[in-house]
């Protein structure tokens, strides 16, 4: 700790800093986990295995794919790899936040579970280590608890509701993806990501021009080639890379310049 | 089974995927071309759940109520509407479409 913007005489306790109440609100988000559960159940899995989907894959996008593939009729193998690759960025967490939080031996496994968009959003957007380590704690745990939580009322509500078509599910599933992908074309930090826009209209042609050849699922598989073509192409042109994650309603210093804005600088000279 | 099979697996997947980049060496994921790629497979991945889920049914282009429904998602994220309330909204104007349909 080297902060030295103000003299304070002593550090305050954790759960009363900045930190802490930023990962407590990003925690919040974990409400949505309600929407997994009801979609999981509604793509035809059971109550149980929706449950076991979000405790062991816990990142919103990878379980919504595994259940977007399977309700469509899709193998599991195309669901199972769909989930996986949507899951990679994880990886690349990860790798920053080894650096960043240095965790012990022992809190790697736990630690590393809690690796997601938002866990790492808030650790990135701290000004020093400590206080990142207060962050991703604190919005990983938060959210773990609330996810779980709200994945079970979820699965039974959408158990007792037959039909999902009825309640409109398999668009409440697509609109998932739509809300899941927006903030990375729209969002804050976004504009620095050339070719995101061009690598989802490639994807979604792409994806509507081979479905009709190839067995459900694999078509999301042929629209993931997009990234390979638009990422290679402005490898050769220069463009400058950026894997922070882009997240919705994480917005922890509005308007001062945070860690996460030095950082951004600092990468676009890289 | 199946669905199990799957469930598990791609469980365990995700775990060893996060935990690979505690443990796996820097130099080993810093190949130049792997970090520019995967955000964008991110952005591949989900714009083409949005047709699989949207805009086909059996592999077939269709336009239905879904397309309804993700119209209704698109106008609520442009009025910053948060996640819960864009799937609840979607949801809501497809099950209204087909109700007076």
């Amino acid at each position: 700790m080297t902060g030295g913007t103000a003299a304070v005489p002593q550090e305050p306790a954790w759960w009363r800093t900045p930190a802490a109440r930023e990962g407590l609100a990003v925690g919040l988000v974990g409400l949505y986990g309600v929407s997994a559960g009801a979609l999981g159940v509604a793509a035809g899995l059971s109550v149980w295995q929706t449950v076991v989907t979000s405790l062991l894959i816990f990142s919103g996008g990878s379980q919504f794919a595994l259940y977007g593939v399977i309700g469509a009729g899709g193998g599991a193998l195309a669901a199972v790899a769909t989930s996986t690759l949507l899951g990679l960025r994880n990886g690349f967490y990860g790798l920053e936040l080894s650096r960043l939080l240095r965790p012990g031996r022992r809190l790697v496994p736990l630690g590393a579970h809690l690796t997601i968009d938002e866990s790492t959003a808030v650790a990135l957007a701290q000004d020093t280590p400590a206080q990142s380590r207060i962050g991703f704690w604190t919005t990983g745990v938060a959210l773990f608890v609330v996810w779980q939580t709200t994945t079970v009322l979820g699965a039974l509500a959408g158990e007792a509701m037959g039909d999902p078509r009825d309640y409109g599910l398999d668009a409440a599933a697509a609109a998932a993806f739509v809300a899941l992908v927006w903030p990375r074309l729209f969002g804050r930090g976004a504009d620095g990501r050339t070719g995101a826009m061009a690598t989802a209209a490639l994807a979604m042609t792409l994806t509507l021009v081979c479905a009709p050849f190839v067995p459900t699922g694999v078509e999301v598989l042929v629209g993931a080639c997009a990234a390979l073509l638009v990422g290679l192409r402005d490898r050769r042109r220069g463009t400058p890379t950026d894997l922070r994650p882009v997240t919705r309603d994480v917005s922890p210093h509005p308007g001062g310049p945070s860690a996460r804005d030095r950082r951004a600088g600092g990468r676009a000279e890289v | 089974m199946t669905l199990w099979v799957a469930v598990l697996a791609a469980g365990v997947l995700a775990y060893l995927v996060k935990l690979g980049g505690y443990l796996v060496p820097e130099r080993v994921l810093e190949v130049p071309w792997v970090d520019r790629v995967v955000p964008l497979l991110t952005v591949a991945l989900l714009s083409s759940l949005v047709i699989t889920q949207g805009f086909l049914t059996d592999g077939t282009p269709t336009v239905d109520a879904r397309a309804a429904g993700i119209g209704m998602a698109v106008v609520a994220l442009l009025l910053r509407a948060p996640f819960l309330v864009v799937v609840a909204l979607a949801a809501l104007t497809a099950a209204l479409v087909r109700l007076w349909t």
